[in-house]
C-alpha cells in the first residue's frame, strides 16, 4: 500500500496519470540509453584490456634494455645524457561525447617535427644499449596515449552506466508500481463514494416517494379491505 | 595545452624524460601523495604512474576516477607487474556491468 497519505480527488488522479505517463517513458528512454551506453562500453574495455596488456609487454621490454643499458655506462653518463631532453610532447585535450558521456579525446604534438628526435645525448659516451632503450620506449609512447584514451573514457562509461541502472531500477520497481497502486487507490475509493452516492439518493427517493402518496399506508388499507371481504 | 607526467621511483621512470614527458621520482607515500595531488590539480592531462607508487594512495587516485582530467594510468615499474593496472580494467567492467563477464578468466 502506499506510504504516504494520498488525497482521492479527480486532480490527485489527473496529476499521477501524468506522473505515470512521463516515468514510463523515462523508464523507456534510459533503458534504451543504458542497452547502448553497455554495448559500447564492452567493446571499449575489450579494446582497453588489449592495450593494456600491449603497453605493459612494451614497457616491460624497454625496462629490460634499459637495466641492460645502465649496466654498460656509469650512472653519471647516463644522467648526463638524459638530463636535458631534447624531445617534448605536448598534448591536446578535447572532449567527445558519447550518450551524454563527456570523454576526453587526446592528440599530441612533439616539440621538433620529426618523432624519432627522440635521443638526447651525443652517441660518443653512451653505450648503444641506451639507443635501443630509448627507441623502445618512444615506440610504446602512442599507444601509451592511446590507452589513456580508453581507459579512461571506460572509467567515466562504467560509472555512467552504474547510474543509469540505478535510475532504471528505482523507476521500474519503485516509482511505476507506486503510482499505478496509487491510481488504483484512487480509482476505487472514487468509484465506490460515486456509488454510495447513488444509492442514497435512491433511497432518499424512496422516503420522498412515501412521504408525497403514502403508498405503505394504503397498502395496509387495502390488505385490511380485502380480508373483510373475505 | 596539457602535458604528461610520470611518477613514481627513479629506476622506473627515468626513461621516459628521453620521450619528453615530465617525471617526477617520487620516494615514500607522502611524498608520493603530495606530488600527484599537485600534479593532479595542475595542467597535467595524462599522468602515467608505477602500480608500486599507486598502490599506496589508491585512495586519493579513486578521488580524480570519475573527473574528466587528467586520466591517471598505471603502468608497471622495473620491479614488475604486479596485476593492479589489468585489476583496473576489471573494475570497471563490474561497475558496469555487475559482474566480470569479459575478463573473468584471464
Amino acid at each position: 500500500m502506499a506510504s504516504t497519505q494520498i488525497n482521492p480527488t479527480r486532480m490527485e488522479l489527473t496529476r499521477l496519470k501524468k506522473k505515470l505517463a512521463t516515468a514510463t517513458r523515462g523508464h523507456k528512454l534510459l533503458k534504451d540509453k543504458r542497452d547502448e551506453l553497455m554495448r559500447q562500453f564492452l567493446d571499449l574495455a575489450r579494446e582497453n584490456m588489449a592495450l593494456r596488456l600491449k603497453v605493459e609487454a612494451g614497457i616491460k621490454s624497454a625496462n629490460v634494455n634499459f637495466v641492460i643499458a645502465r649496466a654498460g655506462m656509469s650512472e653519471q653518463a647516463l644522467n648526463t645524457a638524459l638530463a636535458a631532453p631534447k624531445q617534448a610532447v605536448y598534448l591536446e585535450a578535447d572532449k567527445k561525447n558519447v550518450m551524454s558521456v563527456d570523454i576526453p579525446v587526446f592528440s599530441y604534438k612533439t616539440r621538433t617535427a620529426d618523432e624519432n628526435d627522440i635521443y638526447s645525448y651525443g652517441f660518443a659516451f653512451t653505450s648503444s644499449d641506451l639507443d635501443g632503450a630509448v627507441k623502445s620506449l618512444a615506440d610504446i609512447l602512442p599507444d601509451m596515449l592511446k590507452l589513456s584514451e580508453t581507459e579512461k573514457a571506460c572509467q567515466l562509461m562504467a560509472s555512467e552506466i552504474e547510474k543509469t541502472r540505478r535510475r532504471v531500477n528505482a523507476l521500474e520497481h519503485v516509482i511505476i508500481p507506486e503510482t499505478q497502486r496509487n491510481i488504483k487507490y484512487i480509482t476505487m475509493k472514487l468509484d465506490e463514494n460515486e456509488r454510495s452516492t447513488q444509492i442514497r439518493l435512491m433511497k432518499v427517493k424512496d422516503m420522498m416517494l412515501e412521504e408525497a402518496h403514502h403508498y405503505k399506508e394504503k397498502q395496509t388499507v387495502r390488505a385490511q379491505d380485502a380480508a373483510a371481504a373475505l | 595545452m596539457y602535458k604528461i607526467a610520470v611518477i613514481g621511483d627513479y629506476d622506473s621512470i627515468y626513461g621516459f624524460s628521453a620521450l619528453g614527458l615530465d617525471t617526477f621520482p617520487v620516494s615514500g607515500l607522502e611524498e608520493t601523495e603530495k606530488k600527484f595531488v599537485e600534479l593532479a590539480s595542475g595542467d597535467y592531462a595524462v599522468i602515467y604512474i608505477t602500480e608500486a607508487a599507486a598502490s599506496g594512495i589508491s585512495q586519493v587516485i579513486e578521488r580524480y576516477r570519475e573527473r574528466l582530467l587528467p586520466s591517471v594510468i598505471l603502468i608497471p615499474g622495473v620491479s614488475g607487474n604486479t596485476g593492479d593496472g589489468v585489476a583496473g580494467v576489471k573494475k570497471s567492467v563490474e561497475q558496469a556491468v555487475g559482474s566480470d563477464i569479459l575478463f573473468g578468466n584471464q
